[in-house]
């Protein structure tokens, strides 16, 4: 008798010949969790190559000083449309894109709670996406002012009064971001309903795998973070189209309350943002260092922390308002307060390097940038936590820098590390590993070159979304340094787009379980078929394929 | 020896596979749905709050706004008439159970009467508009918030009353008719906020 609770072999399935018309239908109806989880990941990845061309853009005008490459109104644009594609068209859809595709198949369930909500969540978040982008075209308006939103992606008022932003850029804007949050929301309720109430038998919460912890934590941030931000675009739209004065100081309104509406959304989003890089890294670290993850509960309870913490800190955002002194120590405090968990976290994720038995593999690499990059963020994040710090450095491209340490240096790592650990899971190919290394170096030099240099732009005081700048102030080495740096990135990313086309179709085949892991997504076929397991798994401990592999030596006896 | 051993966990694994409970998604979901949904209201609660006594010009809640206490009445206790269908459908007497949802649909309608006429008198007699000062812009975009809830709960307690009518068997739907009754609970409970934010505050305190 083999395998009773975890069947490992399995019948290859047969793929039939489907025409395009049948292959779109399938895509295009499907309620599949991967099937959706991959389209997510794949418009993301889209949509990060058009925002990447905008970043590039932005940096080729900004080589030079006195520089005329676009006009200052395309470059207003240009900012705007870089910054909400990557939070709302990049970031979410990575989030709801991992966690649909890995969080069923690694509690051992066949689907989400509710599949036909989760369809609906990617196409409304791809309507978004239209609807932003559609502002090209039809953002003029009637009165033919502008095309796409210049406001900036935290749009302030009041820039966006309709005596300020005419034309209909702005509600593009406000509509595009408010359709793609209510598939976020919907994705979130479903990830939540998804971790509760689908898992395997024995699949206790303690025995939850850490990505899935971490993604129930971040779905419950969408879900208190987004409406708030809803809310902002609804009055927002009120005031433009119905003449509310939500915004509108002259009738006694306040542009501050724009601000705490949209920071109460915008700080946790950053932590919502940067969790998919949290959760693959508790994953890709243990089974690259060969060790279980050093001190789990206090991982869980660091993200808890956060999921919690990162609600009360939106007002450092706004430390150049003028707010009470009270805020400011409040905010400052609390803001420091949100980088202990986080610093758990780091040193958790080393220990569990410590002493362990290194894979030099891709996955790993890019686990090694995120932390050395991440704790770099973390620090400059603490010093403009400090109020006195921040009225100095404030829109300045030291924030720039801080910023994009963490969501290019962290975010984007981990992203890339999760592409090359579960790429063979979901195609069944492995990706290049000499590619792999190329894309990483070229990208880790290039991101470093840009951005390092970045602070000390900002530390010269240098501020952020101004369009060109005079000669003589100490800024010109510094900003043609940082455009350079975006050569190696876009050759890293080339090679990566090159090594996933490449290996998709003609890669070595990779088996059902390549990196030797631990977790229930590489105890079914590569790629998983449609119902996931033929028989749902039965688990006992933390690492439930460890102890299939392992009989001798079960993690149960121990847990 | 292996082959006992095996044994012994398989029988273990069915053991635990029969003895394996968790929560319904459908209540999970629903419960996290309004999580969400009382995260949105809040955000114009605040707007509200914020803006009491900003208005640079009148007209002001003290002028012209009423308690409408029947109206409120009629809602809170359609949270009750709801709770009776409900039981009635778990008891099996759909006789009952279209009644009692009848009268809470009544109520909710009435409701929605109230705050159309009261928006009526409002723009048509007072003049206040959502343009008019931030007292508007407040109170139209918090009322109506709530009021477009009562609509969406409103649909589908019409669609469970019609079909029913039409012969649905809705006894196999309870689980479902107990979720939209949550969510009429939770509409009607933030109308409790909303009474206490708009009119109340406004009316007793300022």
């Amino acid at each position: 008798m083999a395998t009773i609770d975890y069947p490992l072999e399995h019948p290859k399935a047969v793929t039939p010949e489907f025409s395009f018309s049948e292959t779109l239908y399938k895509w295009v109806a499907t309620v599949d969790h991967k099937r959706l989880g991959l389209m997510y990941v794949v418009s993301a990845l889209f949509f990060l190559v058009v925002a990447g061309i905008m970043a590039s853009v932005i940096r080729l005008q900004l080589a030079v000083p006195l520089n005329h490459l676009v006009d200052p109104d395309t470059f207003n644009r240009l900012f705007t449309m870089h910054g909400t594609t990557m939070v709302f068209l990049v970031g979410m859809p990575m989030v709801a894109g991992f966690s649909n595709y890995l969080v069923p198949l690694m509690i051992g369930a066949r689907d989400m709670a509710f599949p036909r909500l989760n369809a609906f969540g990617f196409w409304i978040f791809l309507l978004g996406g239209f609807l932003l982008y559609f502002s090209y075209i039809g953002g003029g308006g009637l009165s033919g002012a502008g095309s796409a939103p210049d406001v900036g992606w935290f749009a302030y008022a009041p820039l966006t009064a309709k005596a300020f932003s005419r034309g209909a850029a702005t509600d593009y804007w406000a509509l595009g971001v408010l359709v793609s949050g209510v598939g976020s929301i919907a994705s979130a309720i479903n990830v939540i309903a998804t971790a509760f109430c689908m898992r395997c038998p024995g699949m206790t919460l303690s025995r939850m795998p850490m990505f899935v912890w971490v993604m129930v934590v971040d779905s419950w941030l969408i879900l208190v973070a987004l409406p708030p931000l809803s809310a902002a675009q609804i009055m927002l739209e009120l005031d433009r189209h119905l003449g509310a004065n939500f915004f509108d100081t002259q009738a006694g309104g306040s542009a501050v309350l724009w601000q705490h509406l949209f920071w109460i959304f915008g700080h946790p989003e950053v932590y919502i943002l940067i969790f998919p890089a949290f959760a693959i890294l508790s994953e890709v670290i243990p089974i690259f260092s060969r060790k279980p993850l050093f001190g789990r509960p206090a991982m869980v309870g660091a993200v808890v922390a956060i999921g919690f913490i990162s609600l009360g800190v939106w007002a450092h955002h706004m430390f150049a308002i003028g707010m009470t002194s009270w805020s400011n120590t409040f905010f400052a405090a609390s803001s420091m307060l949100v980088g202990v968990p986080t610093g758990i976290k780091i040193f958790n994720w080393t220990a569990t390097m410590y002493g362990g038995k290194l894979r030099m593999s891709t996955p790993l690499l890019f686990c090694i940038g995120f932390l050395l990059q991440f704790l770099v963020a973390g620090l400059t994040g603490i010093m403009l936590a400090v109020a006195p710090f921040d009225w100095q450095l404030h829109d300045s491209y030291f924030v720039v820098a801080h910023f994009h340490f963490t969501l290019v240096g962290g975010l984007v790592f981990g992203l890339f590390a999760g592409m090359y650990y579960w790429f063979p899971k979901v195609s069944g190919k492995m990706l290049d590993e000499r590619l792999g290394k190329w894309h990483f170096w070229l990208f880790t030099i290039g991101f470093n070159i840009t951005f390092v240099t970045l602070h000390f732009a900002g530390l010269l005081g240098m501020p952020r979304r101004i369009y060109t700048y005079y000669p003589g102030r100490g800024w010109e080495l510094i900003n043609l340094i940082a455009t350079i740096g975006v050569i190696p990135q876009a050759a890293g990313l080339l090679c990566f787009v090159w090594n996933v086309v490449q290996s998709a179709r003609k890669g070595v085949p990779a088996g059902d379980d390549p990196w030797d892991a631990w977790t229930l997504e590489w105890a079914t076929s590569s790629p998983p078929p449609e119902y996931n397991f033929e028989k749902l798994p039965v688990v006992r401990s933390s690492r439930p394929l460890w102890d299939l592999k392992h009989p001798q030596d079960p993690d149960w006896k121990f847990e | 020896m292996a082959q006992a051993q095996e044994h012994a966990l398989t029988a273990d694994a069915l053991q635990m596979e029969r003895e394996w409970t968790l929560p319904d998604r459908g209540t999970v979901g629903v419960i996290f749905l309004i999580i969400t949904e009382t995260v949105l209201f809040s955000m114009f609660v605040a707007a509200y709050l914020i803006y009491i006594g900003k208005s640079l010009t009148g007209p002001y809640p003290k002028d012209v706004l009423e308690l409408p206490i029947f109206a409120s009445i009629c809602l809170l206790s359609s949270s009750g008439t709801i709770v009776f269908a409900e039981h009635a459908l778990k008891k099996g007497e759909l006789g009952k159970f279209k009644i009692w949802w009848l009268v809470t649909i009544l109520l909710g309608l009435y409701f929605l009467y109230a705050t159309g006429s009261e928006w009526y008198k409002l723009i048509y007699e007072d003049h206040l508009t959502i343009s008019t000062n931030l007292f508007g812009s407040t109170f139209y975009s918090l009322v109506g918030l709530h009021a477009s809830h009562v609509i969406v709960g409103m649909t589908f307690l019409l669609v469970v009353f019609f079909t029913t009518l039409r012969g649905f068997p809705i006894q196999t739907q309870e689980r479902r008719v107990k979720f939209l009754s949550w969510y009429w609970h939770f509409v009607d409970w933030v109308w409790v906020i909303v009474f206490t934010v708009v009119y109340l505050l406004p009316l007793k305190v300022f």
